[in-house]
């Protein structure tokens, strides 16, 4: 076993009992549950539970990624006394935090729909899984790269507050401004780079992509689709958003082997 | 022997360590002293790898320390403050730190004479500073490291457990381990210490033993001695002004 997995498996231990992952989990079961014994159906329940994943994976994600992070700073500096070099409890600690978050999320959407047995649409079931696990680690990296940012607890949430509240609610506000007022000019251009720019738009785009639901799209989401058509359209998508996770964690890793604990 | 060699840290505009150069035998209690913010913990900070250096050089047994994470499979340390994963309980730190060292020695005496039995499967949530403290005591002795470092060891311990760790520190040091203790309490330091190193301003203003110290400054306790030591520069500075 490398430094990495041990590390990650003391971390899933703690991660695993605490309560608000096992909450985060039962909101999604009884979210799910709920849906799908109103809308009847499993492509209309996904539909549904579309914006409760865009905006309640990324806010649960990055405030738990920022709370853990710095509360598990003395104990990282225990850790760090040992003889395992930062990069291996870096990657150890990511893994703990965003696993037990993704495992939270895929069980809480995936009981329900088993046990009613809404899989009539399993394409679509699984992008949804796919888009929520992959808004778990973007939203995870950047938690840890808002930790590395701001020593002091508060502030640190303030930002991650303020990053998601960016990123779900006024990128929206901003697009339709932006559309409003260049509207004369070509806009296809803009807007995809626009989409490229927010991992919650990108996560939309990867999930209407295979959804038959036109009429949910924003702009960038149309033009987007529009533009790449058929796999590649989603090869993109999903290559963004694992740059989205990426980039930041490479910004974490870095401040977190140069800094002094 | 640890070697520092020029060892420069500066925290912004304040400039915490300039220019350390000390020698650290083996097999001796080598006790940092100094006022607070004279730059004790920085000091052991680096040697554990935790704070980089801005300039200068650590060498443990003639090998580089800097960048470097292997060699603190030979060191074992007690912080000042003790905080654990709040659902995590001892028996798990313990477990998982034997799994990071890759080690089976274990030296549970410390766990045996601080009666941590009957708290080993509670989760640190429940558990009291005292407490964690102790946890913290036992795990820097468990896997016989040949140099411990220990960070105001008894700040946080009764008085019973105290007492206990400074038997250990002096079992382990007749058995041939090598200490380094930072303290405030030179009463505590002059009962241990076979040589000190006095920082102050982030300068080494004494290395060797402290009955030198005391020799040199014509006083009978350590604590005098430093405080002389202080007083000297003290008013130095005031008529550098």
């Amino acid at each position: 076993m490398t430094s990495i997995t041990r590390i990650t498996r003391y971390v899933l231990l703690d991660v695993l009992r605490n309560r608000w992952i096992v909450g985060y989990a039962l909101f999604f079961l009884v979210v799910t549950d709920a849906l799908l014994r109103l809308d009847g159906t499993g492509a209309r329940a996904l539909v549904s539970l579309l914006n409760v994943v865009l905006l309640l994976v990324p806010l649960v994600t990055i405030v738990f990624g920022t709370m853990y992070w710095h509360g598990a700073r003395e104990f990282n500096e225990l850790l760090l006394t040992q003889p395992i070099d930062r990069s291996s409890l870096f990657h150890g600690l990511f893994a703990g935090l965003v696993l037990p978050l993704s495992a939270a999320f895929v069980a809480g959407v995936s009981i329900p729909f088993v046990v009613h047995g809404a899989l009539e649409n399993p394409g679509s079931f699984l992008l949804l899984l796919l888009a929520g696990v992959a808004l778990t680690a973007v939203f995870g990296a950047i938690a840890i790269l808002v930790s590395g940012l701001s020593s002091d607890r508060l502030r640190g949430l303030a930002l991650a507050l303020t990053i998601w509240l960016v990123a779900t609610v006024l990128y929206d506000g901003f697009m339709l401004w932006f559309t409003m007022a260049f509207r004369d000019l070509p806009l296809e251009g803009p807007l995809l780079a626009l989409t490229l720019a927010n991992p919650v738009d990108l996560a939309r785009v990867v999930l209407l992509h295979q959804l038959d639901a036109a009429s949910l799209m924003g702009a960038t989401a149309a033009v987007f689709q529009r533009a790449f058509a058929g796999p590649a359209g989603l090869t993109i998508a999903l290559t963004a958003l694992s740059a989205w996770a990426l980039i930041p964690g490479i910004l974490a890793l870095r401040m977190f082997r140069r800094r002094d604990f | 022997m640890i070697k520092a060699r020029g060892v420069s840290k500066s925290f912004g505009p304040i400039h915490v360590l300039e220019g350390i150069d000390v020698d650290i035998p083996m097999g001796e209690i080598t006790a940092i002293v100094g006022p607070n913010a004279s730059g004790k913990t920085t000091f052991n900070r680096i040697l554990l790898g935790l704070v980089q250096p801005d300039a200068g050089e650590i060498l443990f047994d003639g090998d580089s320390i800097i960048g470097q994470s292997a060699y603190r499979e030979r060191i074992g340390y007690m912080p000042q403050a003790a905080r654990f994963p709040e659902n995590l309980c001892a028996g798990d730190v313990f477990e998982m730190i034997a799994n990071l060292r890759g080690t089976l020695r274990r030296d549970n005496e410390l766990l045996d004479t601080l009666g941590m039995a009957s708290i080993l499967r509670t989760p640190f949530r429940q558990l009291s500073g005292g407490t964690r403290q102790r946890v913290n005591a036992a795990l820097a002795f468990m896997f016989q490291p040949e140099l411990l470092i220990l960070d105001e060891p008894t700040a946080a311990l009764d008085p019973v457990s105290s007492s206990i760790l400074k038997d250990k520190i002096r079992a382990e040091r007749s058995r041939g381990r090598t200490f380094i203790v930072t303290s405030h309490v030179l009463s505590e330091v002059e009962e241990l210490a076979d040589r000190i190193i006095f920082l102050l301003d982030g300068t080494v203003r004494f290395a060797g033993r402290p009955a030198e110290l005391m020799a040199a400054t014509g006083e009978m306790r350590l604590e005098r001695a430093v405080a002389s030591v202080m007083r000297a520069r003290k008013a130095i500075l005031s008529e550098a002004a």
